[in-house]
């Protein structure tokens, strides 16, 4: 084993490497597999919100029964729970991600003193949150929207279950899809960035 | 350039915390020389500033003022990536409490800096299989951090720091959460890599053990350097080593 490497030698400073997308794929999906019951439990925070919010538009795809101002009425009530969903949702999902950086600060602290540069931490978390995005926001749809669905079964309005009824459902999922992605990398990008700025020093410090 | 004397210096080191309107001179003042190739141990006190100078050194922190030069290049003047290439290829770090990475196992740690330093994978396992066996460790390569001893997740991490064949390897009280004669592996073993492979090693430390194996003691007080011992000058038993600290 020798001792002269080019970390030895005195003259211009080098730069670190950039590592490329897989490697840090690699580590946040081992990271994901082992911490997998911390894991699950801050994708069902954002299953939970998106399923509160598409059961809230589910609703909205079996026709109206009232009449009129009744029925304005009606579809301003699905509104305005649909914008309380998806504000419940956010702040779940919020808290989540908070949660799921900070009580990792020490494991960045360390993995800069191993050479990380800031930007593969922040990598790092953009997969990990972004997987849990894709999967806690599939779920949740499915989840919200059945449950709707099937109450709307049991209530004798299986008339309503037509195909109109399948491709609302469909296009409420990518949506649903959509915001999901959007409000957990929103959520987890600010603090992912904080964390990977800290010195090493002041990441290594913190005790969660 | 060939193998210049001293692979750190510090130069009028400073750092302060602020807390409310309390100012904490942590470092004041800091004037240091490190040989190639010494182990050397920073002892001092509780709250005498090891720590922070350790992460000063490290390019863990930056001081408030003074500089800290790594084989003659000023840390102070690089950049986000020359700083990372630095902590990746020049400094190991070791610390009290271990730090491995509780998602990976043994030889994942270890194989870990030798990813950021742009190993192909196979060449990273092999390296990080010689480390461990060299930290006497072959035999647990794939165990996670929860399923070693604290000597043996020490070892880890001493492994780890070699990983990429550093010049300097910066512990922080790493015997601080082991018990004696843990310790006392752990310390036989740093001096060995000292010995065998030249790597310099500068330790913080409050273990007294530390200083038979010391080629030299920087004593360390409210921030500053109170004196610098020779081994030779040390032989006395541990009461008097206190004492002198005293004086
Ligand atoms: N992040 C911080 N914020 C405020 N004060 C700090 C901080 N870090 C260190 N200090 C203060 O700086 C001084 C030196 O601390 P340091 O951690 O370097 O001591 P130390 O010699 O390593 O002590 P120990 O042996 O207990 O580890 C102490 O008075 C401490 O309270
Ligand atoms: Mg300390």
């Amino acid at each position: 084993m020798s001792v002269q490497t080019a970390g030895n030698m005195p003259g211009a400073p080098q730069q670190q490497i950039q590592l490329p997308l897989s490697k840090a794929w690699e580590i946040s999906l081992k990271s994901i597999r082992i911490r997998l019951g911390r894991s699950l439990i801050t994708a069902s925070g954002i299953l939970l919100g998106i399923a509160f919010f598409s059961s809230v538009r589910t609703v909205t795809l079996f026709p109206i029964k009232a009449a009129g101002p009744a029925a304005i009425a009606e579809q301003s009530r699905h509104s305005f729970l649909a914008i309380m969903a998806l504000l419940v949702c956010f702040v779940g999902i919020m808290n989540s991600m908070l949660m799921s950086v900070t009580e990792r600060f020490r494991e960045i602290g360390t993995m800069k003193c191993l050479g990380a540069l800031d930007g593969f931490i922040v990598t790092l978390f953009i997969i990990e949150a972004g997987l849990m995005g894709v999967l806690g926001s599939a779920f949740g749809w499915l989840f919200g929207m059945l449950i709707m669905l099937l109450a709307h079964l049991a209530g004798g309005g299986a008339h309503d279950v037509n195909g109109a009824f399948f491709s609302g459902a469909a296009i409420q999922g990518v949506q649903a899809e959509i915001i999901g992605i959007v409000m957990t990398l929103v959520a987890s990008i600010p603090t992912a960035v904080r964390a990977a700025k800290m010195p090493p020093a002041a990441a290594l410090r913190s005790e969660v | 350039m060939g193998a210049n004397e001293y692979v750190v210096r510090t130069k009028g080191l400073v750092k302060e915390f602020h807390m409310g309107d309390e100012v904490v001179r942590a470092l004041n003042g800091v004037d240091l020389d490190i040989k190639r190739g010494e182990y050397l141990s920073i002892m001092g006190p509780s709250g005498s500033g090891k720590s922070t100078l350790f992460n000063a050194i490290g390019g863990l922190d930056r001081p408030d003022s003074g500089s800290v030069f790594i084989n003659d290049v000023d840390m102070a003047q690089l950049d986000a990536k020359e700083l990372a290439y630095l902590r990746c290829h020049t400094i190991g770090y070791i610390f009290q409490t271990f730090n491995l990475l509780p998602s990976m196992t043994a030889l994942e740690n270890v194989t870990l800096p030798t990813v950021f330093a742009g190993m192909t994978t196979d060449e990273g396992i092999e390296r990080g299989i010689e480390v461990l066996n060299l930290v006497g460790l072959g035999h647990r390569l794939h165990h996670r951090p929860t399923q070693l001893s604290g000597g043996q997740q020490q070892r880890v991490a001493i492994a780890r720091a070699l990983a990429n064949t550093p010049s300097i390897v910066l512990a922080d009280e790493p015997t601080g959460n082991l018990d004696l004669k843990t310790g006392e592996e752990i310390i036989a073993l740093l001096r060995e890599l000292n010995q065998k492979e030249g790597v310099t090693i500068i330790s913080a430390t409050h273990d007294y053990k530390m200083v038979d194996v010391s080629d030299r003691v920087v004593w360390i007080r409210d921030g500053k350097i109170a004196k610098i011992e020779e081994r030779a000058d040390i032989k006395v038993s541990v009461g008097e080593v206190e004492g002198a600290l005293e004086t």
